[in-house]
């Protein structure tokens, strides 16, 4: 599976440049280039691949079609279909969904006293914090401050997030490192303590911490473990799905119904508040491209949400991670850290010719690869037809000394060492890939939304990344939010008086679907995507 | 994909054809099955979807990640999704950084004989056989880092004759190492008082009162650090 032979052609090209590059800065693009840029070639900005939302509070928005056939869709359930007096579970808080988030409320609830179930479509910790290579950032080095990481969020974001959530990401992400750490996640640091940072795409400082390139698992076997501490206060109930949330008669979320999806048996969960953690939705192939996702990132949360009445944000947005593998075939899409550029290793075509600098926003540097490849035909073209760009890996070592890819890039040495392809000695071909949901539902900073009783955290909230989140930004949002999701419950759930459970949101739904004359044949969420080959 | 050659591989000793472009869970889905368990990330970062099996003219039992590992023709595989390994119960903060932890948790720790079948089988390469020798001796930090790419996908504990739990005494270790062996950051300390202190209140508050154009401005002549 190593590269064949004219491919290896256009890598001679990049070998034969890279002692001059070493020595070169590529331009970082100005204000107006970025966005003359983003609104010619971001996926974002392809108006044929969303539509207006026709119902629900986001009516009027645009969001992506394969997002949109989802909220417009029908319930699984009709507000009938189950006796709502024979409750399967009991709980002070529900949190729905087990990655970085879901894992993060269970502790901190579990803390201020509350009994915890956590319902998880598959495994606890399948989920995309577990994927997460990179890092996550926090200004507490001394040249750093929350403030300048605060403005490179909101820079990275297009100016358009909300800025109270950014305040509290920026302010709490020391603290998150170090109960982390205290939890036993193993970063990576110098022999006297110091916290090795590094660049990541839009950052002024380096900040961005890590534990080699597994660095979302780390903190996610971590978060998992410690949950697993405490089974007498967090029930996990494994491969368990939410398909609706549960109101009270006064309007209140109080709790949801889980799928088992070994059994398919309904089970209904009475919750006085009920956290929302499902995470993305990278998985419904947004414009028909390859994703770095979890096989469970279905959107699930937006669309029991948006069912209840919970407004959703910056879902014309999804971010493109610009390195994703273009090369072979068996991984196309999978996530190319952004580590490898935050170490120095730069981008090139075909040509072995810089075209963009390495460490832009995700957004543009997707972009820029996208021009190069779509527009200027300056990409490489696979066996299967696919383009792609090289991302000149060898450099690292050049850089910082022999063996530091080795060390710092084991995952990304294993995956494409597994396909023979050395990427100590030869660079990695690659393209974007749909890698993030950069929106979601609405949140205020302690995780609470429009609706009452229902809380959310994560990468199913919306409004701190705007339109474009930073690397290590996703981990520092789950444990930031997710604890704060697990503390603003723990405050409350004692005061929580809840009325008849009911589903007669369900009736209003289906009643809205009619008056805008809609007729889905869909039904929703999704809760798993469909890979099997149909033969007739 | 209507051109391309089928080969016959066997699931669970069904005879299916599917492309021998594929991986083993993409063949799995061509063959008609909806994953619900042995499936997770896709990527090789997760543990869900270890594979055990035989190629034609082998006797040897061969193992992989499905979402990493291709098809060959005459492939004879099944699915491991899960093994029951279940994590001892334990405390972080009540245990000590030394070999009495892991002999409180898994005192079978030192049932290991050291026969390497953990290693043979780990589909990240790691030498479990290594990492357990030095578990046995009480080597918190040699146990976590070597054991640090493990993705707990259990095929060492499934495999291991002394019926270890390989993968839960590492996790373990380096946890132990984390909290309570590695080298402490003076400065996420210092920082973390600072910000509680107040510190940067004003320097925030002042950020954010910028209008949109003075903070377009701040952003794009901010000064960048040097590499």
């Amino acid at each position: 599976m190593s590269y064949p032979q004219y491919m290896r052609e256009s890598i001679a090209k990049v070998e034969a440049t890279r002692t001059q590059r070493l020595g070169e800065t590529f331009p970082m693009l100005t204000a107006q280039e970025k966005q003359t840029l983003l609104e010619n070639f971001h996926p974002d900005y392809i108006r044929e691949g969303m539509r207006e939302l026709k119902v629900g509070p986001n009516k009027g928005g645009r969001t992506p079609h394969e997002l949109a056939d989802l909220l417009e869709a029908r319930s699984r359930l009709r507000s009938d279909s189950l006796n709502l007096e024979q409750i399967d579970y009991e709980t002070d808080v529900l949190i729905i969904g087990g990655g970085g988030a879901g894992s993060a409320a269970a502790l901190l609830a579990r803390e201020a006293g509350a009994k915890v179930i956590l319902a998880t479509k598959l495994r606890h910790g399948d989920a995309n914090t577990m994927m997460a290579q990179g890092g996550i950032q926090a200004a507490d080095k001394e040249t750093d401050t929350p403030a300048i990481h605060y403005l490179d969020v909101l820079g990275g974001g297009g100016f358009t997030n909300d800025p109270d959530l950014v305040e509290a990401l920026v302010r709490d992400a020391p603290l998150v490192i170090q109960w982390l750490e205290s939890l036993g996640a193993m970063f990576d640091k110098e022999p006297d303590g110091t916290m090795i940072t590094i660049h990541g795409g839009g950052t002024s400082r380096k900040r961005m911490h890590s534990a080699r390139d597994y660095s979302g698992a780390e903190i996610m076997r971590t978060l998992r473990d410690e949950v697993r501490s405490w089974p007498e206060d967090i029930s996990i109930i494994e491969f368990s799905p939410a398909i609706e949330l549960l109101m009270d008669e006064n309007g209140r979320v109080a709790g949801a119904v889980l799928l088992n999806l070994e059994t398919d048996e309904h089970l209904v969960v009475k919750a006085k508040c009920t956290i929302i953690a499902t995470g993305g939705s990278g998985r419904l192939h947004y414009q028909d491209y390859a994703t770095t996702n979890h096989y469970g990132a279905t959107g699930d949360g937006l669309v029991l949400a948006y069912r209840v009445g919970a407004r959703l944000s910056f879902i014309d947005t999804m971010q493109y991670h610009p390195t994703g593998a273009a090369f072979p075939e068996q991984i196309v899409g999978l996530l190319v850290t952004e580590k490898v550029r935050g170490l120095g290793a730069q981008v090139t075509n075909v040509d072995g010719a810089q075209f963009v600098y390495p460490r832009e926003t995700r957004d543009a540097e997707a972009s820029a690869i996208i021009r190069e490849c779509q527009e200027r035909g300056k990409g490489v073209t696979t066996p299967s037809g696919m383009k792609g760009v090289w991302l000149d890996s060898p450099m690292i070592d050049i850089i910082h000394g022999p063996g530091t890819v080795a060390k710092e890039l084991p995952a990304m040495v294993r995956q494409f060492g597994r396909f023979d392809i050395d990427i100590t000695k030869d660079p990695m071909l690659v393209y974007p890939t749909l890698h993030y949901q950069n929106g979601g539902i609405a949140i205020k900073p302690d995780c609470t939304t429009e609706i009452p009783g229902l809380y959310v955290a994560g990468e199913a909230s919306g409004g701190v990344h705007g339109r474009n989140r930073l690397m290590g930004n996703s981990l520092l949002d789950v444990t930031v939010f997710g604890r704060r999701a697990g503390m603003t419950v723990g405050q409350r759930f004692r005061d929580v008086k809840l009325g008849e459970l009911t589903l007669s949101h369900l009736d209003r739904w289906e009643k809205e679907l009619e008056d805008a004359g809609l007729e889905p044949a869909v039904k929703s969420p999704l809760v798993l995507p469909d890979y099997t080959h149909k033969r007739r | 994909m209507a051109t391309e050659d089928l080969i016959p591989i066997y699931i669970m000793d069904k005879r299916y054809e599917v492309p021998a472009s594929l991986t083993i869970m993409k063949a799995l889905e061509y063959a008609g099955y909806t994953l619900i368990r042995g499936a997770g990330c896709r990527a090789g970062f997760c543990g869900a979807c270890a594979t055990v099996f035989r190629t034609a003219d082998d006797y040897r039992l061969k193992i992989g990640l499905a979402c990493a590992t291709m098809v060959e023709p005459g492939m004879r595989l099944a699915q491991i999704p899960f093994f029951p390994a279940p994590r001892g119960q334990y405390h972080l903060e009540e245990l000590k950084s030394d070999i009495s932890a892991l002999l409180k948790v898994y005192p079978e720790v030192l049932r290991c004989l050291s026969c390497g079948t953990c290693t043979k089988v780990c589909p990240q390469e790691i030498d479990v056989k290594d990492y357990m020798a030095d578990a046995m001796r009480g080597d918190i930090a040699k146990v976590a880092d070597k054991s640090f790419d493990c993705i707990m996908c259990g095929l060492c504990a499934a495999r291991c004759p002394a019926e270890e739990k390989q993968y839960q005494i590492a996790i373990l270790a380096r946890r132990l190492y984390g909290k309570y062996l590695a080298p402490t950051a003076e400065h996420l300390h210092k920082r973390v008082k600072e910000i509680a202190a107040g510190n940067f209140d004003e320097d925030l508050a002042k950020m954010k009162k910028l209008s949109q154009e003075e903070l377009r401005k701040t952003y794009y002549s901010r000064d960048i650090e040097p590499e």
